[in-house]
């Protein structure tokens, strides 16, 4: 009895916690978006983008278009997660590259 | 389909060796275009090479063999000057042969 | 993890730049490095073998390669791109017309550095601006038509040797060590280089393929490779190559791709042209 009301006290506050703080709305989603988006046109102009970084522009593009918004916007997270390891991939290579001639 | 078939046939003690080269797309019919879209099946069904009226190598191929198939094979017989007979017939019911000299 | 990574690296370059100081570029001594390495790690292969890529490496694969030579995977891309290369435009000129020597046996000249433009201008940007210039729509630059053109070129070229030229002209010389930059720097998410595959892991595997070595790896363009079932040129190779480390390719013919094919073509100075190539 005691397991069971504790079970029914946790599955309570979860799909509350759940209901409440995290749900993403499309504001979020298209604010997501458009930070990986800049990202990923800095990348652009670095001539460093990953294929990797345009799966998950298109992954978060996808999942908005089917009104999932929390997938969305983790998509559109790791979106910017991606291209900024590719912004940086690019700066670091401009200094590191010499070391790799053959001399 | 004219013109498809290159042969070298090469004449060495009791027997010949034989190369060909033939232009076939080999469509598989399991591959898609960039629409989306089957590529129907398009390939040869049997190769036959003839010597002294006798069919001296017959290859009946399907879906599995690529796209302007080569072969190589050797028979027991044939000498400097003699014709050999190359043809073949594919699955849409087109065809063409040749005859070359044994060199 | 990548960030502890690129942080070691940066900690690393930091510590070697002293040593690099005064890199003003300088071809010759790059050029001499570039084939006393793979000539001293692979002593048993012929210099001018290292044209033949993966068939140098791997003693399997040439046994291959030479069983079909006979009828070459290439040869009905040869025999358009001759019909092509002799067929007028509508205004009655031909391809010779644009060229030194009507066009024949010059391949082994390209890259060039084009001082008007200041670009360096690849075979194939070449036949396209011959064409534009005659009034005919420029061709496509990753396979068929124009793979089969510089195949039929390539053939005219056999066993010339690459004579690439740097001009005293401070762009050219901005040109080659752009390519050179862009050899050797990583890219893609699985952080390769040019180097990574085909200056590190020459003659080793990855997945079932034997890497060629950098060294006289554009000798045998344009090819045919089983892989693809046909045709294909040096544009279509460098950004397949892109996308396999996972990085985006840039357009076909990109400044970059234009450079990295004059810093690999100057390196293979004196190697004989063996294309059109076969590859697996």
């Amino acid at each position: 009895m005691r397991t069971q009301l504790i079970g029914i006290a946790v599955a309570l506050s979860a799909a509350g916690f759940a209901g409440a703080a995290l749900a993403a709305s499309e504001a979020d989603y298209k604010a997501a978006l458009a930070k990986a988006e800049a990202a990923d046109q800095q990348a652009h102009t670095l001539k460093n983008q990953w294929t990797t970084t345009e799966d998950e522009l298109k992954e978060a593009k996808a999942q908005a278009a089917a009104g999932k918004y929390d997938e969305a916007v983790k998509a559109a997270q790791h979106a910017e997660a991606l291209a900024n390891a590719s912004i940086a991939q690019a700066k670091e290579q401009e200094k590191l590259w010499p070391d790799a001639v053959v001399r | 389909m004219a013109g498809t078939i290159r042969v070298r046939a090469v004449a060495s003690g009791d027997s010949t060796e034989v190369q060909s080269l033939i232009r076939h797309p080999m469509d598989s019919g399991f591959v898609k275009d960039s629409k989306g879209e089957i590529i129907p099946a398009h390939h040869i069904e049997v190769v036959q090479f003839e010597h002294g009226g006798k069919t001296v190598f017959t290859a009946l191929w399907g879906p599995a063999v690529s796209k302007d198939p080569y072969l190589k094979f050797s028979f027991k017989g044939g000498k400097k000057g003699d014709d050999l007979k190359v043809s073949w017939v594919d699955n849409k019911g087109a065809s063409d042969s040749l005859v070359a000299r044994i060199g | 993890m990548l960030r502890k990574l690129f942080i070691a690296g940066v900690v690393v370059a930091a510590a070697a730049q002293p040593l690099l100081a005064a890199d003003a570029g300088d071809p010759q001594a790059d050029f001499k490095a570039f084939r006393k390495y793979f000539t001293e790690r692979f002593p048993k292969v012929p210099l001018n073998d290292f044209v033949n890529g993966p068939y140098s490496m791997d003693e399997g694969l040439r046994k291959q390669w030479k069983a079909i030579d006979a009828f070459p995977p290439y040869e009905f891309a040869v025999e358009q791109g001759k019909q092509m290369f002799a067929t007028p435009f509508k205004n009655g000129k031909t391809y010779g017309d644009c060229f030194p020597n009507k066009g024949i046996g010059i391949r082994q000249n390209y890259p060039t550095f084009d001082a008007k433009s200041g670009q360096v201008i690849t075979l194939d940007v070449a036949l396209n601006q011959c064409r534009e210039a005659n009034g005919e729509k420029p061709l496509d630059y990753s396979k068929d038509d124009m793979a089969a053109l510089t195949a039929y070129m390539a053939f005219t070229s056999r066993g010339k040797p690459f004579d690439i030229k740097i001009p005293n002209d401070p762009r050219a010389l901005a040109a080659y060590e752009n390519g050179k930059r862009y050899f050797y720097t990583r890219r893609g998410q699985l952080n390769f280089s040019c180097a990574s595959c085909h200056v590190q892991s020459a003659g080793d595997h990855i997945r079932t393929e034997v890497l060629a070595p950098a060294l006289g790896i554009m000798n045998a363009m344009p090819i045919y490779r089983s892989a693809w079932g046909g045709m294909g040129t040096t544009s279509r190779r460098l950004r397949t190559c892109n996308s396999q480390v996972r990085g985006v390719p840039l357009a076909a013919e990109d400044e970059n791709y234009r450079d990295v094919e004059y810093f690999l073509s100057y390196m293979a100075n004196g190697l004989p042209i063996s294309g059109p190539g076969a590859r697996p």
